[in-house]
């Protein structure tokens, strides 16, 4: 690369007049490596990013820099509404969820915590009542894991068709976890015979509490301290966060701080006057924390314009029983399915990514997806789960088939049931 | 036929023993640090639906309405009716409980909440929502037992304290049912 004629020409995204490069700066900026000489010259990495070259293989590079930024025209953003923001899911490929675009539900805002002061207290019916730092918990033996987690809330119901997959369903993010699995420190700490319940709680300003049974954190549940490889945003719970894989968003208490165990639950506030599902029959299911099968198309979905020919759909379904078995996409408003090609690896409780060929004709048409878990359970239709639950039962666990409607224009439409 | 049965019953018993010492004699990696009573009940603040938790003090539903005028009206609305955080107060006819049929019916403390120490619990540690925290024990006390005479559930005499708090029942109290879903063909 030194040897290559350098003599080229840049244009500024403003349109002023290109500066050229001389080798004898590139030699200083591929050589002298010393960071006034980069700054010094036209390779400026504060400068590349704004600068688009007509020929980018005839003028070097930007130089390296200590963190990295999206490519200018690429700015994927969360939909932030006060006490929630939601996943640009239209935006996003493959299955893992960027950490600065993880979806988003405080209760009392985001506390500012010092990690070097944050301890997590087990204590109620356990032998030795103890307090773990941060450094501590990571000298335990580690896990990762990657699994989604969605708020329990995850329906826009009623939307206009004006509306993205974000707008409708995008309080639901992946990410790679890691921690310590909460049995671990259950060992740790020795639970006494009796033990059914457990109390997690957060250091935000809702001092956030949820009442979680001793199977499930003996089972799969972690302490987890990273997301995508680094600690934990703090709109995550950093500097700590319980992780339920597969359950209801807010049972996964973020800025962990607490955990009593007891024999019976705690019946605090989110368990019972919110998070419940209310039924016909006049009663209320409590402790409704599994997230059943559920999947919605990604692409092609409004605000987008399609053109004649191939296109490619393409979705996520996710279960919080298990894997994925299969999603069944169909380009006639339902009236009959194909399953589509589900992306590996398939991972229990996780996102799946699944595609479907599918050729438009120009005419009007809708596209719809299912999701089926591996207990069987077939995603079901707006008009089935309002028959069982009600129209008054929201705005809790709804994972309702979606549609999406695609005009002879080529322009995409969400396709909502009415609700009420 | 007893003899048989000691041959096996003997290791069994001494193979518990050892389980056990693991499980809950012996910490396995030693990590973590010894805590004080002190530092336990700084932040052991839950309430739960026994009475467990409950803190000393008393409070009136008088000085309960003067609380809530200062610091809970101006979200939750005069009498705790049509503020912007929702509405605390109103029982439905017969104690019907008709939320999912008729999406027109907000929930309140009267109509939806099963439990009184869980109006405690959450007040104490998560109101007034611009200053969490700040209320004393006895202001608390005098706010749930306000809360409970405006839902016509308690007289307008009432004192509350951890001796009669967590025995007053509430009209929704056995509404709720454990979920019944659990995958497979059936949508529940």
């Amino acid at each position: 690369m030194a040897g290559k004629d350098v003599d080229s020409t840049e244009v500024l995204k403003a349109g002023s007049a290109a500066p050229s490069i001389k080798r004898r700066e590139l030699v200083a900026g591929l050589v002298g490596l010393s960071g006034a000489a980069v700054a010094g010259s036209a390779l400026s990495a504060s400068t590349a990013p704004q600068r688009i070259s007509l020929d980018p293989t005839r003028a070097p590079g930007a130089s390296t820099s200590a963190l990295g930024n999206r490519a200018g025209g690429e700015q994927p953003k969360r939909i932030p509404l006060g006490i929630i923001s939601l996943t640009p899911l239209q935006d996003l490929h493959g299955t893992i969820t960027p950490a600065d675009l993880h979806f988003e539900r405080h209760h009392a805002g985001i506390p500012a915590i010092e990690a070097a002061q944050h301890e997590l207290l087990i204590h109620g019916m356990v032998e030795r009542t103890l307090k773990f730092s941060l450094a501590d918990l990571k000298r335990f033996p580690s896990v990762t894991r990657t699994c989604f987690l969605e708020c329990s809330g995850n329906l826009f119901t009623n939307a206009p068709e004006q509306t993205t997959p974000q707008m409708l369903c995008g309080l639901t993010s992946q990410s790679e976890w890691t921690g310590v699995a909460l049995s671990t420190l259950l060992r740790e700490v020795g639970v006494r015979p009796g033990a059914k319940w457990l109390l997690a709680e957060g250091s935000d300003a809702a001092v956030m509490t949820r009442s979680i049974p001793i199977e499930k954190a003996r089972d799969d549940a972690l302490v987890v301290y990273a997301q995508n490889g680094e600690a934990i945003r703090p709109e995550q719970g950093y500097p700590l966060r319980l992780l339920l894989p597969g359950w209801e968003g807010n049972t996964s208490i973020k800025w962990l701080r607490r955990i009593e165990v007891a024999d019976q639950s705690f019946m605090t506030r989110e368990e019972t006057s919110k998070y419940t599902d209310p039924l016909p029959d006049g009663t209320a299911r409590q402790f409704s924390v599994v997230m059943d099968a559920r999947s919605v198309i990604t692409t092609p979905t409004y605000p987008q314009h399609i053109e004649k020919g191939w296109q490619e759909i393409r979705g996520l379904a996710w279960s919080g029983r298990g894997r994925i078995t299969q999603v069944d996409v169909s380009i006639d408003a339902g009236r009959s399915w194909q399953p589509a090609v589900l992306q590996g690896p398939v991972l229990p409780k996780a996102h799946t990514r699944f595609t479907q060929p599918w050729h438009w004709d120009g005419q009007e048409a809708e596209i719809q997806s299912r999701a089926i878990d591996e207990t069987g359970y077939v995603q079901p239709t707006a008009k089935q789960l309002l028959a069982v639950r009600g129209p008054g039962s929201v705005p809790y666990h709804l994972n309702p088939i979606t549609a999406w409607r695609v005009a002879p224009s080529g322009e995409m439409f969400y396709r909502g049931d009415a609700w009420e | 036929m007893i003899r048989p049965y000691l041959q096996y019953l003997l290791p069994l018993a001494l193979l518990t023993v050892a389980h056990n010492s693991v499980a809950q004699g012996k910490a396995e990696f030693g990590l973590g640090r010894v805590v004080s009573e002190a530092e336990i009940a700084a932040w052991d603040i839950d309430v739960m639906p026994d009475g467990r938790g409950l803190p000393p003090g008393s409070g009136t539903v008088a000085e309960g309405a003067e609380v809530y005028a200062q610091s809970c009206e101006q979200c939750h609305g005069a009498g705790g009716v049509g503020g912007h955080s929702g509405s605390l107060v109103g029982r439905l006819e017969g104690d019907q409980f008709p939320f999912a049929n008729d999406p027109g019916i907000k929930k309140t403390i009267g109509n939806y909440w099963p439990y009184t120490t869980t109006i405690f619990d959450y007040i104490r540690r998560a109101m007034p929502a611009d200053a969490p925290g700040s209320l004393s024990n006895g202001e608390v006390y005098g706010l749930v037992a306000w809360l409970l005479y405006r839902n016509e559930i308690v007289s307008s005499d009432t004192t509350l304290s951890a001796d009669n708090l967590a025995e007053i029942r509430m009209p929704a109290r056995d509404r709720f049912v454990p979920d019944d879903r659990r995958g497979g063909a059936v949508v529940r």
